[in-house]
């Protein structure tokens, strides 16, 4: 029965001069959600909408499904279009619509007509006055309320006539790419796949890092972060994931360094490598999944230490969730399921009974010196032996 | 450099197996209970795979019944006589360290009203006829025991088992999980007083997929598949023709030299145990004690236990080497929980975490063992100096 959506945003509409950069990156990520799609598309933009049209048989499911995943739709209407055959036949038309998709009639309704094409011989104060008697005598069980109708019939009169009254939410947000690029700091865990959608939200594209240590982690670690990577990436599009094998390094601070701030010191490493590969990369920022207290690597205090080897920002989403609320969103984008298969990730291997929850900077700073024969060696070897793996 | 020991897991495919393989996928594709021409083809092939497997078991054809595996086989036998039996009561007996394969189908009965007997083991992983005997009650109608345990390579006393089982009671049925030690083992289920016996094609270089169970005919026994109603009626479903004629080519490879070949395993576990218990801090599970040359014990399996080293970091780091091995038993490795083998024989809690499984096959060398100690030797140390601190 649909033949077309049209797409509502929230936020773009709201841009000045720059809208239209806003609106051609949306029309890109639905270009790139609906490839994936049975069927072939048309995506056009008309007076401030965005149409698709389906040009071949589609699957309605799978097209929502996968437009539910484009940031930047706040709503998306699923269309029936017509030919204008004149005024009676489009009231038929839309009795027809009524009764396709409300089996039950026990509702109140407000007709939205807006008339584009101005040939059209009715204006839209009379299609909606005449539309709404023609409803209202088909179906009795229906009422008029202007003011908060259960069901906003809208008929736009263009070249042709669009019908459309259900709205699917959207994830909001804004279209990826227009807000620049990333570095996700990727683990096994729950949180950092989560963070990483968060940041997409607001346009962010993402690339991601993470921390190999074979043979303390194996392959089948590796590739459920590639896994989750491919999960987030049906929201940010391509995802460039560099894998940096990090056990030298790891076992280096393990031998020099006091047991309890093994943890932060590597994470301090982690950081600085993130960072290094973000800006031959061009990205703009760091993204983590930590939240404050979560565990003794991200107390304040802890986060002082590893915020402070980064001149970029680093942005921290999930800064002041609860674990459960980083479940619900995980369980929602589809992540949590392969995020707690059971392999370990470097940051458990090594990690002490009681690591440090209060480190002090300055020791820290101390702690590291004793690292420096070999320290800068072993973190070019990494950066030079990185693996760039592409997942789309 | 690849040296493959995780025999125990599954074997590498002869090149003779994979050829009959290709033949019958690509020209003999028919189906066997077609009418024509090809269906006839392609039974010919089961028909003389049943014959193959017979004559090695020295049963009747009309004893064996094809199936997708060892997990299909014992959940046939176990289920499949639970059901036709209960009348004569619902008390099953089977040890603690059988294969997932069949606790799960037992702790499955349990849910189903069935009681469940679970025999404790001793230090070398075998059961204890006192404890056998002492479990046998009149309403018992099964006893399920494996000829070979997968992660230590115990041998269970298969055969007296069988003669006590039946001289306390006829009716109670002997099945028989033989999937590690099938190939291994020349097994005669009729003078073993063995009533059903599960096979598995892919631990004897044969195709994964297609296993047997061995039913004694006059073993009442009910289909748990329902369908077309081939083999009998016992297991619906197209033979799988390609692998029935693959497992029948292996197993038949196998016997040809068999003794040589076992005797061969023996003198590799031997070797590699001696080579392995020079270091310091290493414990190999499931020998009895005085059995130098381990012929108490299955020929091609050896459970080490590496004190400081996580058996997960040893398994991927030997993976770094070329050498595959599998940690605990590969079954259950997939989810990091403890063996309830390595529990059963008393293993001290510090090595629950810390136990690797070797496993050879026919076509492991000396040489391979010998660079394998060799790799043992330079990285256990080196790994013990990285443990996790306590």
């Amino acid at each position: 029965m649909f033949t077309a959506f049209l797409i509502k945003y929230a936020e773009i509409g709201i841009k000045g001069k720059n809208r239209y950069l806003f609106e051609d990156a949306l029309v890109q990520q639905i270009k790139y959600a609906l490839k994936k799609c049975e069927g072939e598309f048309k995506i056009h933009k008309t007076q401030g909408r965005i149409f698709v049209d389906a040009l071949t048989e589609f699957d309605f499911d799978e097209t929502v499904e996968n437009l539910k995943k484009v940031f930047g739709i706040s709503g998306i209407c699923p269309v029936v279009s017509m030919e204008d055959e004149g005024f009676e036949k489009l009231c038929e038309n839309v009795l027809k619509y009524i009764d396709d998709v409300y089996p039950d009639k026990n509702m109140t309704f407000k007709v939205h007509a807006r008339r584009a094409r101005k040939n059209f011989p009715k204006d839209s104060m009379t299609i909606n006055m005449e539309m709404g008697e023609a409803i209202l005598k088909a179906y009795p069980e229906m009422h008029v309320d202007v003011h908060k109708p259960d069901m906003m019939l809208n008929i736009e009169i263009r070249e042709k006539i669009y019908v459309y009254s259900m709205i699917i939410p959207g994830p909001g947000g804004m279209p990826v790419g227009t807000g620049g690029k990333a570095m996700l700091l990727l683990s096994g865990g729950i949180d950092s796949p989560v963070a990483g959608y968060m940041i997409a939200k607001r346009g962010v594209k993402i690339d991601a890092v993470y921390f190999h240590a074979p043979p303390y982690t194996s392959d089948r670690a590796k590739q459920k972060v590639v896994d989750l990577a491919r999960l987030v990436s049906r929201y940010t599009g391509p995802i460039y994931l560099h894998v940096i094998n990090f056990t030298d390094i790891q076992l280096y601070i393990y031998e020099n360094c006091p047991h309890e701030e093994l943890t932060i010191i590597m994470r301090r490493y982690m950081m600085r490598i993130a960072e290094t590969i973000a800006k031959q990369t061009d990205c703009l920022g760091l993204i983590t999944g930590e939240s404050i207290g979560q565990v003794a690597s991200q107390t304040m205090a802890s986060l002082v230490a590893t915020n402070e080897v980064c001149e970029l920002p680093v942005y921290r989403p999930l800064i002041g969730f609860d674990k459960q609320e980083i479940v619900e969103i995980s369980e929602k984008i589809g992540t949590f399921e392969t995020s707690i298969l059971p392999y370990e990730d470097c940051c458990t291997i090594f990690v002490a009974k009681h690591p440090v929850t209060k480190p002090n900077v300055k020791v820290i700073r101390k702690h590291e010196q004793n690292l420096e024969e070999k320290i800068d060696e072993l973190v070019k070897t990494a950066l030079e032996t990185d693996e760039l793996i592409v997942v789309s | 450099m690849e040296i493959y020991l995780d025999n125990s897991a599954t074997t590498r495919v002869l090149p003779e197996v994979a050829q009959l393989m290709t033949k019958v996928m690509c020209e003999d594709y028919g189906n066997p209970s077609s009418m024509h021409r090809k269906g006839v083809e392609a039974e010919s092939y089961i028909r003389y795979a049943k014959e193959t497997l017979a004559k090695l078991l020295k049963v009747s054809e009309k004893e064996v019944i094809f199936t997708s595996g060892g997990t299909e086989s014992d959940n046939m036998a176990l289920i499949g006589c639970a059901m036709a039996n209960m009348r004569r009561g619902r008390h099953l007996i089977t040890t603690k360290i059988e294969h997932p394969a069949v606790l799960q189908t037992m702790s499955y009965l349990e849910s189903q009203g069935f009681q469940v007997t679970y025999l404790p083991v001793d230090k070398s992983g075998r059961v204890r006829l006192e404890d056998l005997q002492r479990a046998i009650r009149p309403d018992t109608i099964l006893v399920s025991m494996m000829y070979v345990n997968n992660e230590i390579g115990s041998l269970q006393p298969i055969a007296e088992a069988g003669a006590l089982i039946k001289r306390m009671n006829p009716a109670i049925l002997f099945h028989v999980d033989a999937v590690q030690g099938f190939g291994k083992f020349k097994i005669y289920p009729k003078k073993l007083n063995i009533d059903l016996m599960s096979v598995s094609s892919h631990k004897i270089h044969g195709p994964k997929g297609v296993g047997f169970l061995y039913v004694g005919e006059k073993v009442k026994i009910l289909p748990i598949t329902y369908g077309g109603g081939q083999q009998k009626n016992m297991r619906s479903g197209t033979e799988n023709v390609p692998g029935i004629a693959g497992m029948a080519k292996a197993a038949e490879l196998l016997y040809e030299h068999l003794d040589e070949e076992v005797n061969h395993l023996y003198e590799l576990k031997e070797y590699f145990i001696k080579g392995v218990t020079t270091m310091e801090g290493i414990q190999v599970n499931g020998l009895i004690p005085g059995d130098a040359d381990c012929r108490g014990t299955a020929p091609h399996v050896v459970s080490v236990s590496v004190a400081g080293v996580r058996s997960e970091v040893l398994l991927h780091a030997l993976e770094d080497k070329g050498i595959y091995i599998s940690a605990g038993s590969a079954c259950a490795s997939n989810k990091p929980q403890t063996s309830e083998t390595l529990k059963a024989i008393g293993l001290q809690r510090e090595y629950w975490d810390s136990t690797i499984r070797f496993s050879f096959s026919v076509l492991t060398t000396r040489k391979e063992i010998e660079e394998t100690l060799q790799v043992l030797y330079e990285l256990i140390p080196m790994l013990r100096k990285y443990t996790r601190r306590k």
